[in-house]
């Protein structure tokens, strides 16, 4: 049998809505992936530690405190910086349309996914997009 | 008169053969929040109601008809808007801007890492410097932030919490320079600790030291700073977090009782901080639930506060409270048609008999609000106001077959809340159970299955959706720069104060901290002093210690 994806949910920055974050999670963990959540308030360090020792195939971002453009390549980095660069970033929160562009245009991030978004859509996402 | 129910009765059974044989639409009948609604009501659902014991009239025992006896005849409800972005200078000009609209009174939304007890200079701080609200970092902001806007004309709610007691001394000591006194001054700040437990998650202390500030506030404040709404108990993030309607209203009361507790255990008498005392709470889409629930919110608190606590002042009794249209109703597909939502949840909260209302704009979905946005939502509360007459009458829903129905059996819902909650060991163990949290986290997740499955309608969102839609509206931004220009500001300001006073103040803080003794005093110095926000919290947190939440989802 296939190992399952590992997925790290993670909240960076200082806001503190997990509605988000958590719902996904426990979808993603439905969909029969891993789901490792980080909690609140976690610094892009911490984070990037967690998903390498985790030994995780995607981290998926939330932030709907503005923070996005620091936060994400911030993470994407440290991951680079570290020799994961094989774990698949995307992120999601209250992002404005040009702020999405730029960040995957500079390939920050492979995708986001905004309010409205239907759980299966991110499950299927990542299933398609990870390789086993 | 006897005969009514029993003649009800077989016209209600005969109506219903007949009815049965019609088809019902294909739909989930429930309220938003998951409760099953009948297709009609009738006497027989309220035949236990007494008009006295339930109802009673406007401004009497048990409020259910509104905390006042002449309610918007009197006085219209205060409108206002939550504001506040980038830095005190911008958010002053916003200010200006709203009050020269005919708003009413402020509403300072701050920033995360004010909301936090971070500096702005702070390695967390990086890049959510004046995002989210305003960057306030010592007196200097709070002075500027207010200024040109007299503190005994305006009246000024602040969202702070975690580090309420200093942003409060903060606005104390902004009066002070304007030579307003403190007992002149009038607002709220929102200090609801539990609720960032349970849903906010904005947390600095641990519960125990975060609850003495509390009791500090309400002592200090009964006695220099009497007509100041020293907390706001709030149901609103609750709500926000996915909770339901019930969900709301028992967490929020079972807080609003854990402080009344606090206070009482503090050695205050209940009579000198309860009517201080106010609440937050959510209007979300559906129309008779929220009704129901400010109705019932009313009655639970003053029977509690009468019958448990024993106040005996009338003033301690009543629950006044503010609203706020859910956010999390609003859609970022199809944004214009958040305007509409949020007339309807705006409706529900002034016919609930609110004191005081923020009607959301229609791009917060997207980010902070542009100014044309802010006006649409004040203008929705303006035509309520003004030209719908629904000011007119007082509590005009009362009688209503369903709204009474619905306002008893929120009240039997919370009771069962309340029980489960004592069971536990009150709200303080409930929080570390996480029995809140997953309450909470469970609510939430039905509520997105049943938009995923459709069960549930959106419009724009899961059915009625505009393929291929763009959005066409205006975003506000924020400017990178802010963040540079915040940082300079306050190293300036560190160079510039007198160094010696900030340390002295700060020690004299930290020993009133190990102690007993009220801490406002030390506070306010420190703040006089030109202390900055992050350096006073870092005392209490030295010696308060930091909260941790265990994550679960």
């Amino acid at each position: 049998m296939a190992r399952k994806i590992r997925v790290l949910v993670a909240k960076p920055g200082l806001d503190g809505h997990d509605r988000g974050a958590r719902v996904i999670a426990r979808a993603l963990r439905d969909a029969g992936m891993e789901v490792i959540y980080t909690g609140l308030h976690q610094t892009p360090e911490q984070i990037v530690e967690a998903a390498i020792q985790e030994d995780v195939d995607v981290v998926g971002l939330s932030i709907l405190s503005g923070a996005h453009m620091t936060l994400i390549p911030r993470v994407t980095q440290l991951l680079r910086e570290n020799g994961a660069d094989d774990i698949i970033v995307i992120g999601g929160g209250t992002i404005p349309e040009d702020d999405i562009r730029a960040l995957k245009e500079g390939g920050w991030v492979k995708e986001l996914f905004t309010p409205g978004t239907p759980l299966e859509a991110i499950a299927e996402w990542i299933q398609t997009n990870v390789k086993l | 008169m006897n005969d009514q129910p029993k003649g009800i009765k077989e016209g209600l059974e005969k109506w219903r053969e007949n009815r049965c044989q019609m088809k019902d639409r294909d739909f989930r009948f429930e309220t938003v929040s998951g409760m099953e609604v009948k297709d009609l009501y009738t006497p027989l659902d309220i035949e236990d109601l007494d008009y006295a014991r339930d109802l009673g009239f406007p401004g009497e025992y048990p409020f259910t008809r509104g905390v006042y006896r002449n309610m918007y005849r009197g006085r219209l409800w205060t409108m206002r808007q939550f504001a506040g972005f980038a830095t005190a200078k911008e958010s002053n000009k916003r200010y200006k801007y709203l009050l020269e609209k005919g708003q009413t009174g402020l509403s300072v939304a701050f920033d995360m890492p004010t909301i936090m007890g971070y500096d702005s200079d702070h390695p967390r701080s990086l890049g959510e410097v004046g995002r989210v609200g305003v960057a306030i970092d010592s007196l200097q902001d709070m002075e500027t932030l207010f200024d040109g806007i007299p503190l005994d004309k305006v009246s000024t709610s602040m969202t702070i919490n975690a580090p309420a007691a200093v942003i409060w001394c903060m606005y104390i000591a902004t009066g002070e320079k304007q030579g307003v006194r403190p007992e002149k001054l009038t607002g709220t700040i929102q200090n609801d600790i539990l609720k960032e437990y349970i849903a906010q998650k904005s947390w600095i202390f641990p519960p125990e030291p975060s609850m003495r500030l509390i009791t500090d506030i309400f002592a200090y404040a009964s006695r220099h700073v009497p007509k100041w709404n020293t907390i706001s108990i709030s149901g609103y993030h609750i709500r926000e977090a996915g909770s339901t309607a019930v969900q709301e209203l028992a967490f929020t009361l079972a807080n609003g009782f854990a402080y009344v507790e606090a206070g009482i255990k503090a050695g205050l008498n209940v009579d000198d901080f309860a009517p201080r005392l106010s609440f937050f709470f959510n209007a979300h889409i559906d129309f008779f639930e929220e009704i129901a629930k400010y109705r019932a919110a009313r009655r639970i608190w003053a029977r509690r506060m009468k019958e448990k606590y024993g106040a005996k002042d009338p003033r301690s009794w009543l629950l006044r409270f503010h609203t706020q249209t859910a956010g999390c109703s609003l859609t970022a597909q199809q944004p214009e048609n958040n305007i509409v939502r949020t007339a309807y949840e705006a409706l529900a909260a002034v016919l609930g008999g609110t004191q005081s209302l923020h009607t959301n704009s229609m791009d917060e979905v997207l980010a902070l609000p542009t100014e044309k946005a802010v006006q649409i939502a004040l203008r929705t509360q303006q035509i309520l106001a003004y030209e719908t007459g629904v000011a007119n009458v007082i509590d005009p829903l009362a009688g209503s077959y369903y709204v009474e129905a619905l306002t008893n059996k929120m009240e039997e819902e919370v009771e069962k809340y309340f029980e489960e909650i004592e069971k536990r060991g009150g709200v303080l163990a409930c929080i570390e159970q996480n029995f809140f949290q997953q309450e909470i986290a469970d609510a939430a997740y039905r509520y997105q299955r049943a938009l995923d499955s459709k069960q549930r309608i959106l419009v724009g969102v899961n059915e009625f959706v505009n393929p291929d839609e763009k959005l066409e509206i205006e975003i506000l931004k924020i400017d990178p720069k802010i963040e540079q220009e915040q940082v300079a500001r306050l190293q300036k300001l560190r160079r510039e104060r007198d160094n010696i006073r900030v340390r002295e103040t700060l020690e004299a803080l930290r020993r009133a901290c190990e102690g007993t003794e009220n801490v406002i005093p030390y506070i306010l110095d420190c703040v006089r002093a030109y202390a900055t926000e992050g350096e006073i919290i870092q005392v209490m947190r030295e010696v308060f210690g930091e909260y941790k939440e265990k994550p679960t989802f």
